[in-house]
């Protein structure tokens, strides 16, 4: 991922990232391409090698931003209208560490607005279609992001991933996605859902330019005191055991496909081959994981949509005026209404629902103890085996629209996904060969916490 | 007083703390006299992405608070978002400490001995200010996430004039161990007054109701005194007091209700998942503890039998005047003298004005004391000077370059003095009082006196020039 020896230039790069932008415009990819912004910075790149001055790691390689990244004099809206009128004073520490290794930022790409969602069709500016086949989903949340690479616009995309938002659209579009452990890559700039579920990632086409791209931004940052002290590369966790686990609970599961269950015991077989013992693993908490998470990352959403009110910045309502409200009430009630999606809505009915007196011990409460059991759980696995093997979803891309009227069977999306989350432990989606009708497939491969780099080895091990 | 109802008060009290940034961004805390909203970081605003950072200057400042109440801190504690809609607002929750506060029991003992129980104290960020106009208002953030410790008492107190006294003692703690600049004008310290009544056989306390936001000890009064008139009439008629907040005005001297408790909000609280919880080692907690230094309680052990009770008590309302009379204690000098011209001169009404200039250093002050004993300055002199050391051009001169820059070193030596004394008795216009006098009237060595001082200028000592006198008109 970088420019091969003076074969190429910055440039050229830039002008193919932005002609195959131009060329995939129907996948509805980009919500903002910075054309100018990127053109100049790839000839000031150019203009640095030519004199022999040493240049950044990522020289001249062209990314894009999930819509939820705050980028100097970008747009950061997170697909969602209230902050459509926002541009960003302020860099996250993702994109100032990409660009001071000069990596060229080429635009914005969809998402579901706020990342609530497993398809990118809530987003503002419209659904953006799998890279295989249009009239299927994108996955999502970071659906942009994924179909980027795919589509080879960009050689990599960041993303965020709260449930499964790298992971899912990594697989739905057959590339590579890191989830990894949490607090390992500041959070800082990046447009939070949920916060103690957070992760920022990548998505691209080799588990090896994940790990350079891990190289790059991990690390501790005083601007998010839940950073973890720098470990990657240095002080990871080692996987030893030459044992990796499956979940049993996953593997039965009614609602896995047929093909996605079958390309995972392929990959099992084949590291019994490579001398691994094969553990079943019997996680029964697990089915605890989605409730759980669908009632604390919705009370961390509403609290953390709560800023987003029309009063210092982004969308604000026109209608003031109502009989018996006053025009305070309305310009929030209002400012709110129409700048959020619906399933925004959604999640801060359900999150305020949990939080409010005389509900937050039977629901709030009592899933922050069930996350700890299944923290449990994880750890006693990995007492056993190195890393386990799962499907990221339980079924490849599905139809556009097929899902958007039936917010539990979305939530579903997220099934085999969140536990990595619940847990924050390291995850990464990565291609498992296309189903009969040519879709493609995947898997993730979960480890314990900060195993992040061995596990982008055995990663690389699988392909 | 009498009182038909037992009163039970408790009391919450917001401190500002004196931090140089604010709780959770690198933003200067003291925007006095600054524009609105210029002391502002993106996180303080609210952006989109960002995360509190939290400043470990205030959490050393509640940890020296928490000694100055003598509480136990708690090695682990947690920040919680209380979320409410409001312009002042900017994240649309603030960040307290709900369910595990940094401070946990202590008390503060007033001058009558008695202890206040403090039941807890938590961090949490201050909010915004919003300025009403007719048609509109404006937001000022520059207060948002200034650091806040709320001290919240148990309701031990049971008299206006006790709430008065706890929250003045709570105040001159807080100062005393530098944790505030103990503003009130300035709002660095607000109270919140809750009061409930009940008869002395019931054991139930009564329905209460909280005064928010009271920011002088003589409006707690004042405020505590009304609703106790107010809730007794009540109960008088048989009526029942409603839970509510009541809001004071100074002007009119009465509270009113500004929203009961079934229209309360419901702040949803929930960890604060954006900042790890705040572990302490002992060691860390010791050494915090230990920076602070002697509070009002203990200058009242140590100058109890140098200083009048009453005093001392003025005194103790300005710590840099305590702590200068300890500062020439420790050199082992006396104070009282000190301890008067502070409580008689300096703070009388027309002096205050020099509470902002350069306070006296402790050598200064015991020189002009030493003078002042050995009457090489009259009482009244010794007064001038000290007023005018507060002056900034004179702060490098001693008491005594002072006086004779003033010409008022008291002339003591008798050949001096003598020469003075026959030059007032070869005047011509004294020869009656000498003549009086000798007849044996002896008020009149008092014109003779003033003679003598009047032709040394003032210098003369009044009491040395009167025995000379004595010993000539024999």
């Amino acid at each position: 991922m970088k420019i091969a020896n003076s074969s190429t230039t910055a440039v050229s790069l830039v002008k193919a990232a932005l002609s195959r932008i131009e060329e995939t415009k129907e996948w509805n990819i980009f919500t903002f391409v910075d054309k100018k912004a990127a053109l100049e910075r790839a000839e000031e790149i150019d203009a640095r090698i030519k004199k022999g001055e040493t240049v950044g790691r990522l020289a001249g390689v062209p990314y894009a931003l999930k819509a939820n990244f705050l980028s100097k004099h970008r747009p950061a809206d997170a697909s969602v209208k209230i902050l459509t009128e926002f541009t960003s004073p302020i860099d996250s520490t993702t994109a100032e560490k990409l660009d001071k290794e000069d990596a060229i930022c080429v635009g914005c790409v969809n998402m579901d607005a706020f990342a609530h969602g497993s398809s990118t069709e809530n987003s503002y500016f419209g659904p953006t279609k799998n890279s295989t086949d249009k009239t299927r989903v994108a996955g999502g949340s970071s659906g942009g992001s994924a179909v980027a690479v795919a589509l080879d616009c960009v050689q990599f995309a960041t993303g965020s991933d709260t449930g499964g938002s790298i992971r899912q659209p990594a697989t739905f579009n057959g590339i590579y996605g890191i989830k990894p452990t949490y607090g390992t890559i500041s959070r800082y700039g990046v447009v939070a859902m949920a916060s103690s579920f957070d992760v920022i990632g990548f998505l691209a086409k080799s588990a090896s330019d994940l790990d350079l791209l891990m190289s790059i931004t991990a690390g501790q940052d005083p601007k998010d005191q839940t950073s973890l002290p720098d470990y990657y590369g240095a002080d990871d966790t080692k996987l030893d055991k030459k044992s990796v686990g499956y979940i049993k609970e996953f593997m039965d599961s009614p609602a896995l496909d047929p093909e996605i269950k079958s390309a995972l015991e392929s990959k099992l077989s084949a590291l019994r081959a490579k001398g691994y013992d094969i553990v079943e693993l019997s996680m029964p908490t697990l089915e605890y994981a989605l409730p759980t998470y669908y009632i604390i990352q919705p009370a961390e959403v509403a609290s953390n949509l709560s800023r987003y009110d029309g009063i210092r910045y982004g969308f604000r309502t026109k209608e003031l005026n109502a009989p018996d409200k006053t025009p305070l009430d309305l310009l929030f009630e209002n400012t709110r209404n129409e700048g959020f999606m619906r399933e925004n809505k959604r999640r801060i009915m359900i999150g305020n629902f949990v939080l409010s007196s005389g509900f937050y011990d039977a629901y709030f409460l009592k899933a922050a103890k069930a996350r700890t059991l299944i923290i449990n759980e994880f750890n006693k696995a990995f007492e056993k085996v190195d890393a386990i093997l799962s499907p990221a979803s339980p079924n490849p891309a599905f139809k556009l629209g097929e899902k958007v009227d039936d917010p539990v069977s979305m939530y579903l999306e997220d099934v085999m996904s969140v536990t990595a989350n619940l847990a924050g432990i390291p995850a990464i989606a990565f291609p498992a060969g296309t189903n009969k009708a040519g879709l493609p497939l995947g898997l993730q491969i979960m480890g314990p916490r900060r195993s992040d780099k061995n596990l982008i080895k055995l990663v690389e091990e699988l392909a | 007083m009498a009182r038909k109802y037992e009163i039970t008060i408790g009391i919450e009290c917001h401190v500002q703390l004196k931090t140089k940034t604010k709780l959770f961004s690198e933003v200067d805390n003291d925007a006095r006299g600054k524009e609105p909203n210029s002391c502002v970081s993106p996180v303080d605003y609210a952006l989109p992405g960002m995360l509190p950072r939290l400043n470990g200057e205030a959490v050393r400042l509640a940890i020296r608070a928490g000694a100055a109440m003598n509480a136990k801190i708690n090695p682990d504690s947690r920040f919680d978002r209380k979320h409410y809609f409001y312009p002042d607002s900017p994240k649309g929750y603030q960040i307290t400490q709900f369910y595990h506060p940094i401070i946990g029991e202590g008390f503060v003992e007033l001058p009558s001995g008695k202890k206040i129980r403090i039941e807890h104290a938590h961090l949490e960020g201050d909010a915004g200010k919003l300025t009403h106009f007719d048609t509109y208002s404006l937001v000022d953030l520059n207060r948002v996430d200034t650091p806040l410790l709320e001290i919240v008492s148990m309701p031990d107190i049971s008299s206006p004039e006790e709430a008065r006294d706890y929250c003045k003692e709570l105040w001159r703690n807080m100062v005393y161990a530098g944790v505030t600049n103990g503003d009130l004008y300035n709002g660095n310290m607000r109270f919140d007054v809750n009061i409930s009544l009940k008869k002395p056989e019931d054991t139930k306390l009564g329905t209460r109701a909280e005064i928010k936001n009271l920011n002088s000890f003589r409006s707690i009064e004042r405020a505590a005194a009304y609703e106790y008139e107010r809730q007794s009439k009540l109960l008088d008629k048989g009526e029942k007091v409603i839970q509510e907040t009541r809001g004071w005005s100074d002007a009119t001297g009465v509270t009113t209700g500004q929203r009961s408790k079934e229209e309360a909000q419901d702040y949803r609280y929930m960890p604060e998942p954006d900042l790890p919880p705040l572990s302490l080692t002992q060691d860390f907690i010791k050494a915090e503890y230990d920076k602070c230094p002697a509070l009002p309680a203990d200058y009242r052990a140590r100058f109890t039998k140098v200083i009048t009770e009453d005093t001392l008590e003025v005194l103790l309302d300005y710590p840099e005047l305590v702590n200068r009379l300890a500062e020439i204690a420790d050199g082992g000098q006396p104070v009282d003298y000190i301890a008067n011209l502070f409580a008689s001169v300096l703070l009388a009404e027309e002096n205050q004005s020099l509470l902002n200039d350069n306070l006296p250093s402790a050598n200064q002050l015991t020189e002009l004391a030493a003078m002042k004993s050995k009457n090489e300055l009259s009482s009244t002199s010794a007064k001038e000077v000290f007023i005018k050391l507060f002056e900034p051009k004179h702060c490098d001169k001693t008491p005594l370059e002072l006086a004779k820059e003033l010409n008022l070193v008291q002339e003591n030596d008798s050949g001096a003095l003598e020469a003075i004394v026959d030059a007032v008795l070869a005047k011509p216009e004294t020869a009656k009082a000498q003549a009086d006098y000798k007849a044996g009237q002896e008020k009149v060595l008092g014109f003779l006196v003033g003679q003598v001082m009047k032709e040394s200028h003032g210098k003369a000592n009044p009491s040395a020039v009167s025995e000379i006198l004595k010993k000539k008109l024999k």
